[in-house]
């Protein structure tokens, strides 16, 4: 594998930093919701530091907030909103192939932002380093925020005035952009999209984006996906993308490493 | 159940989550097709997020407000080539600037 040329990691860390201060800017308005549902500065703080997922947080805060018979509900949809977490570790346990405690601090530090930005990257090699950028990052000042939302409070102002929430998915969109050029890749994007809005008003938070996740399958089944050389895609077998580029333009990053 | 007891609780279960992707055994995963499924569930489950973060409100209602105007933005700037800090950054202004004129 060939070391990452300094203009790509400097983008690469770019674009971790960015999306490292986006969601650290809803780690103030976390913080001041937290404790405002209740919670001690020490608790809400807990919540960044070991729970560390921003949609399992502020589900959890809300259904607390009406009181401890909150409780169960609130555990109940912290952890369903978590499951993508794990899903998303299938794929970058694969691409990091760490173990001991690197494997623990990943697997912690797997979420929607590191993930994104992880898998957006053409070569594995950036792919790391954007995981794991991306994942200190955010981990930091979304801590950092939390505990100065929690002390503050809300007198800093609601995020969205500023148009975070619309950065954040901005943000998504632009991660995933290079890998949507292949005709399979897009088409998944496309139907997950529709699934989940379409089931959204009739299952409860976290359900509909985990049912559009298996639209996922239409990779089993889609015939022409290695025969697209760019961008380079690591679904691509190594034995057909010989075959299917046999000027090895595209660098498959393979799975039959 | 004390509120440390849940906060606690629900961390656990969230680690459990996240670390459980990290120990199936990758012989598991190995063939051709589930290779390609599971490199495929990120962009599947990230897709739907950007859709249901854009297009639904409280109870997951369909809501079009300056969110779907700032990601359209967004997604046209990325049609155009625009550098990802610049994407990131017309979306956020194009939802300010709708809010602060007061729609959505």
């Amino acid at each position: 594998m060939t070391a990452l040329d300094p203009a790509r990691r400097r983008a690469v860390l770019r674009q971790a930093v960015s999306v490292g201060v986006a969601t650290g800017a809803y780690g103030i308005s976390f913080g001041a919701l937290s404790t405002a549902a209740g919670l001690d500065v020490l608790q809400t703080q807990a919540l960044s530091v070991l729970l560390f997922s921003g949609g399992s947080q502020f589900a959890f805060v809300g259904l607390v907030a009406g009181g401890m018979s909150g409780a169960p509900a609130a555990i109940a949809t912290s952890t369903l909103l978590g499951v993508r977490n794990g899903l998303y570790g299938l794929q970058v346990a694969r691409m990091l192939d760490v173990r001991g405690l690197r494997r623990v601090a990943a697997a912690h530090l797997t979420i929607d932002e590191s993930t994104a930005v992880g898998v957006g990257q053409p070569e594995e090699r950036a792919g790391r380093l954007g995981f794991w950028a991306t994942g200190l990052a955010v981990f930091v000042l979304w801590n950092l925020m939390t505990l100065a939302g929690a002390l503050v409070g809300d007198s800093i102002g609601d995020p969205k005035t500023y148009g975070l929430d619309a950065a954040a998915a901005a943000a998504f969109c632009g991660l995933l952009w290079p890998r949507l050029k292949s005709g399979d890749a897009f088409a998944i994007a496309a139907l997950a999209a529709l699934i989940a809005v379409l089931l959204a008003p009739h299952a409860p938070a976290g359900v509909p984006v985990l049912v559009a996740a298996f639209t996922a399958l239409v990779a089993a089944v889609w015939p022409s996906a290695h025969r697209d050389p760019t961008p380079p895609h690591h679904w691509t077998d190594e034995d057909e993308a010989t075959k299917a580029d046999p000027d090895h333009r595209g660098t498959p990053r393979g799975e039959a490493r | 159940m004390s509120m440390w007891t849940a906060v606690l609780a629900a961390s656990a279960l969230a680690f459990a989550l996240k670390f459980l992707g990290y120990v199936v055994p990758t012989q598991w995963l190995e063939g051709r097709r589930t290779s390609r499924v599971t490199s495929a569930l990120p962009i599947a489950l990230l897709s739907a997020l950007v859709a249901v973060q854009t297009l639904t409100g409280a109870g997951g209602a369909l809501v079009v407000d300056a969110r779907l105007a700032a990601v359209a933005v967004a997604l046209v700037a990325l049609a155009l080539r625009a550098p990802f800090l610049l994407v990131v950054g017309l979306a956020a202004g194009t939802a300010a600037l709708l809010r602060s004129l007061g729609w959505g």
